[in-house]
């Protein structure tokens, strides 16, 4: 009776591989049957857990080695369950889940393995992993035992092998046999895992095949001479795989330091590069960003708590106050200071050095000088890996970001009247104040706008960097030189520019192996550059001589 | 008159280097209770801040009377400073920590044989010379650079602050032999004299004074030549004089040169007077305080570096001791404020005074006209 249910419940769960909660009851049936059935069903019924990959099986099977597995016979009952002490006279009915305070007048036994049962259960809890649910978890648990060339879980590989659905965990499990045999198996079995492994380009195996070659070294057999050309080829194929991961990572840490780098600059293009002027508080008013996605999180923490699903949103809502915060505080700087110094760059460079400094303190003041915290939302951490390249979902973030600020901006720039009044303006400003653009506004308007992007960068940086009083001072620099390096009043050569600093950071970070000298690199690179291209990627063409 | 404009500059000049070369040391050497007793510790002070007026100095001959501004003369300060550092270092001889002929931190990091770019600077001369010589060699290889492609305005400030924060990381880091984070600081002896005596003081303050007044009548001499002139054109409008035939880049990088000199210069000095050195006077902060002083001070005019450099240090020092969470926000709001309401600095005052006194005389006489001629509504013949 016993293994019929128990071959039910086994059929049902193969027809429903994903009903999760289904598969953690039935795991927990054949428990139950285990610890409190009879005993000469045991071997089938360990046979049938490993086919679970449920963690409620590790959990008893662990209480059960350490004597905290009952059986309990409750009064009148014909068999006994399996119960499990959580502690405090409460337990648990592993069968069912369900708490149970047991009754004074049952019979309640420690039960305990014997041990040729408790050495099935160790390799059960060995092999568990390799039928869960989840992928990574089955590729992670394959590639373990492979690498362990312990002959006694070939099979277990080998057995689950074709009934693996997805090309990634086949593959894992392939490469998982092939490290494995390279130790156990026939000359012939050896041969063709090393040509399989040069074949998927495994980089777990590179370690094992060095090995190999090192224990073939000197033999003369031609059976191993044969082996280790195989072994040779193999490796190198594996080498050129490994290169190819690494230029794509560094190609990929590239784009999305030069996406950070656009989403600081773009701002900075607009003030610096459309208006002329230079906004030395730009750092600060990334900060102000940052700043304000902290505080919009503690408000959501407040009125939400902490772990709910609101909070999660949090930081949806805090990107447009990080814009509108900025975007005030630009405006107020632009009718303070600013819109008496249009005629005086230099000046206006002093001034907003002096309001960056004043700035900096008074954040210092107010939420200390230490950074504060920010959490990231679940949603944007955590990694998709894609052929071998772990690719953070905040980076990604941070590239799609860019991009949308590029179009929003080009658009706002070049279709609409406001934009049509900024570019006007920005040629000529007496001449378009002449023809009745309102210039005052459009100027106001204009730093804004590029104060309120400064304000977005350091709510994105606030995700993947530190928030705090001089957060923005690491990035001016940086973004001043891709500004100049793009060609001034250019938003297209910003981006351009920012990409290119970006990448060539990166690599030359990857070749010296070491972040300074390649930024200094980076910083004479630029100097040289401006020798050829004095006016940068993508000069503004003008006729006007300036002076 | 030499260098001066009028006979009373030449006077209150006079009367500024018998004071600073002979009165202060020599009230140095009163006994401590008397009344105008100098105490070596004042001395010092006073010697640090006249070498940020020669630095300040050196920047205003290029931003007031070229104009341009740099942001990195903080740099060229620093690299004299470390030229001479360099030979002060080795003065510690075997008195350091570590009783070895090498500086400390040398020994710490490991080094068995002093580097050989090193060597030379047991000579002191070789560190005076240095101290002007990289500084210079720095200037005179970015300015062309940066000349020659026609870098001015905002771009050629921005580059000066790129290069100074590139430097700064170098200085930063602990491989280039300089002493990394740290810098070099204990410093035990200066051309055979102990470095703590009130008589190098004395010296030290003696060496500073003199270099400001050398500073003040060169600059001085520089503006009532024809160079001077033409660099004063160029501030105002360099595509004409570039057009009238002047090469304007090589002007350009000659005045950069010297500043940078002059800058290294003061650097060397500062370096025994404070005592320390290391790579936190590279960076941006330190550059831009330079230009606060010149602007508050005065740019374009000779006196209003001193003069900015010297009161700006004074408000620092009082209020990092009394309000040290205020300093950053009074230096801020100094900035905005002078840069907004006294473009022409604290020197610039009685002229803006003058002009305001005129602009009211002026409504004046316009509204009593205009009084005059709505009581008596007959036009005028004349």
């Amino acid at each position: 009776m016993n293994s019929f249910w128990l071959a039910a419940v086994l059929i049902a769960c193969l027809a429903f591989p994903g009903a999760g909660r289904a598969d953690e009851l039935a795991a927990r049936k054949v428990l139950d049957a285990l610890v409190a059935g009879p005993e000469g069903q045991r071997a089938g019924e360990v046979a049938a857990l490993a086919e679970f990959g449920e963690q409620v099986i590790l959990e008893v099977v662990e209480a059960w080695r350490v004597g905290k597995v009952f059986t309990y016979t409750a009064p009148g009952a014909a068999s006994p369950i399996a119960l499990l002490d959580q502690g405090g006279g409460i337990y648990q009915a592993i069968a069912s889940g369900e708490s149970l305070t047991p009754d004074p007048a049952g019979t309640l036994e420690v039960s305990r393995p014997d041990r040729s049962l408790r050495r099935e259960l160790k390799r059960l809890v060995d092999i568990i992993d390799l039928a869960s649910a989840n992928e990574a978890i089955r590729i992670e648990a394959a590639l373990k035992l492979g690498k362990s060339q312990n002959p006694d879980y070939l099979p277990e590989l080998r057995e689950r092998l074709p009934k693996q659905t997805s090309a990634k965990t086949a593959r894992a499990f392939e490469e998982a046999i092939a490290i494995s045999q390279l130790v156990n198996g026939t000359p012939q079995e050896v041969s063709s895992a090393i040509q399989s492994l040069g074949r998927l380009k495994s980089l777990p195996a590179k370690g094992f095949l060095e090995t190999l070659l090192r224990s073939l070294d000197g033999s003369t057999d031609p059976n191993k001479l044969q082996q280790v050309d195989a072994a040779k080829v193999a490796i190198k194929e594996i080498n050129a795989h490994q290169q190819v991961m690494e230029n794509f990572g560094t190609a990929f840490r590239g784009l999305s330091l030069g996406s950070v780098l656009l989403v600081v600059c773009f701002g900075l293009a607009v003030t610096f590069g459309l208006m002329g002027v230079i906004n030395m508080a730009h750092g600060e008013f990334m900060a102000i960003g940052g700043y304000t996605v902290y505080l919009v999180q503690n408000f959501f923490a407040r009125q939400f708590g902490d772990s709910g699903t609101a909070f999660e949103w949090y930081f949806v809502a805090a990107i447009p106050c990080a814009f509108l915060a900025a975007a005030l505080a630009g405006a107020l700087l632009e009718r303070g200071v600013i819109q008496f110094l249009y005629r005086r760059p230099l000046e206006s460079l002093l001034a907003t050095w002096g309001v960056s400094m004043i700035l900096q303190q008074l954040f210092r003041l107010q939420f200390g000088a230490a950074n504060v915290q920010v959490s990231s939302p679940h949603w944007l951490s955590g990694n998709i890996d894609v052929s071998g390249v772990a690719m953070s979902y905040s980076r990604l973030f941070v590239i799609g970001f860019a991009v949308a600020i590029m179009v929003l901006t080009w658009l706002l720039l070049t279709k609409t009247r406001l934009g049509l009044h900024v570019r006007a303006t920005m040629q000529n400003r007496t001449m378009a104040a002449s023809l009745g653009v309102p210039s005052a506004r459009v100027n106001m308007m204009t730093f804004a706008f590029g104060s309120g992007l400064a304000g977005l960068a350091g709510a994105f940086l606030s995700q993947i960097g530190n928030v705090g009083p001089s957060m923005g001072q690491a990035y001016i620099v940086d973004s001043f030189m891709v500004v100049v390096i793009g060609g001034v009043g250019n938003l297209v050569g910003a981006a351009v520019s920012s990409i290119g600093i970006g990448s060539t950071d990166q690599i030359l970070q990857s070749a010296y192996n070491d972040p300074v000298m390649g930024k200094i690199t980076v910083l004479v690179a630029i100097i040289l550059f401006l020798q050829w291209r004095p006016g940068g990627l993508f000069p503004s063409r003008s006729r006007s001589l300036d002076d | 008159m030499g260098p001066f404009d009028k006979k009373s500059e030449l006077a209150i000049f006079s009367a500024a280097a018998a004071l600073l070369l002979l009165v202060m040391p020599a009230l140095n050497t009163l006994a401590p209770g008397s009344a105008l007793f100098v105490s070596s510790f004042q001395l010092g002070v006073w010697g640090k801040y006249l070498c940020f007026a020669v630095l300040a100095m050196s920047l205003n001959l290029l931003w007031g009377y070229t104009g341009l501004l740099s942001l990195g003369q903080n740099l060229f300060f620093a690299l004299g400073g470390y030229a001479f550092g360099m030979y002060l270092m080795l003065m510690i001889g075997e008195q350091g920590a570590y009783k070895s002929p090498l500086p400390d931190f040398m020994v710490f990091l490991g080094y068995t044989k002093l580097p050989s770019h090193w060597v030379p600077f047991y000579n002191p001369s070789v560190a005076v010379a240095a101290a002007m010589l990289v500084p210079g060699i720095v200037a005179l290889v970015f300015g062309m650079l940066a000349f020659r492609s026609r870098i001015k305005g905002v771009y050629f400030s921005i580059l000066t602050q790129a290069l100074t924060y590139a430097a700064s990381l170098l200085f930063f880091r602990n491989d280039t032999t300089f002493g990394g984070n740290n810098g070099f600081t204990d410093f035990k002896a200066i051309f055979g004299a102990d470095i703590r005596t009130d008589e190098t003081q004395r010296w030290l303050f003696f060496a500073s004074a003199l270099l400001m007044l050398v500073t003040y009548a060169l600059i001085s001499g520089i503006l009532r030549t024809k160079f001077g002139k033409v660099q004063l054109a160029i501030r105002d409008s360099e595509n004409r004089v570039r057009f009238s035939g002047y090469s304007t880049t090589h002007y350009k990088l000659f005045v950069f040169v010297i500043s940078a000199v002059i800058a290294g210069l003061a650097g060397a000095l500062y370096v025994p007077q404070a005592g320390i050195i290391n790579p936190s006077e590279m960076v941006t902060a330190k550059g831009l305080d330079i230009v606060v002083w010149v602007a508050v001070g005065g740019r374009g005019s000779k006196f209003g570096p001193i003069l900015g450099a010297v009161l700006v240090s004074l408000l620092k020092s009082w209020t990092t001791t009394a309000y040290p969470d205020f300093w950053l926000i009074i230096l801020g709001l100094l900035f905005v404020l002078v840069v907004l309401f006294m473009p022409n600095g604290i020197t610039g005052l009685p002229a803006q005074f003058r002009e305001i006194g005129a602009r009211w005389k002026r409504r004046a006489q316009a509204r009593a006209q205009a009084a005059a001629a709505a009581a008596n509504p007959e036009p005028s013949v004349s």
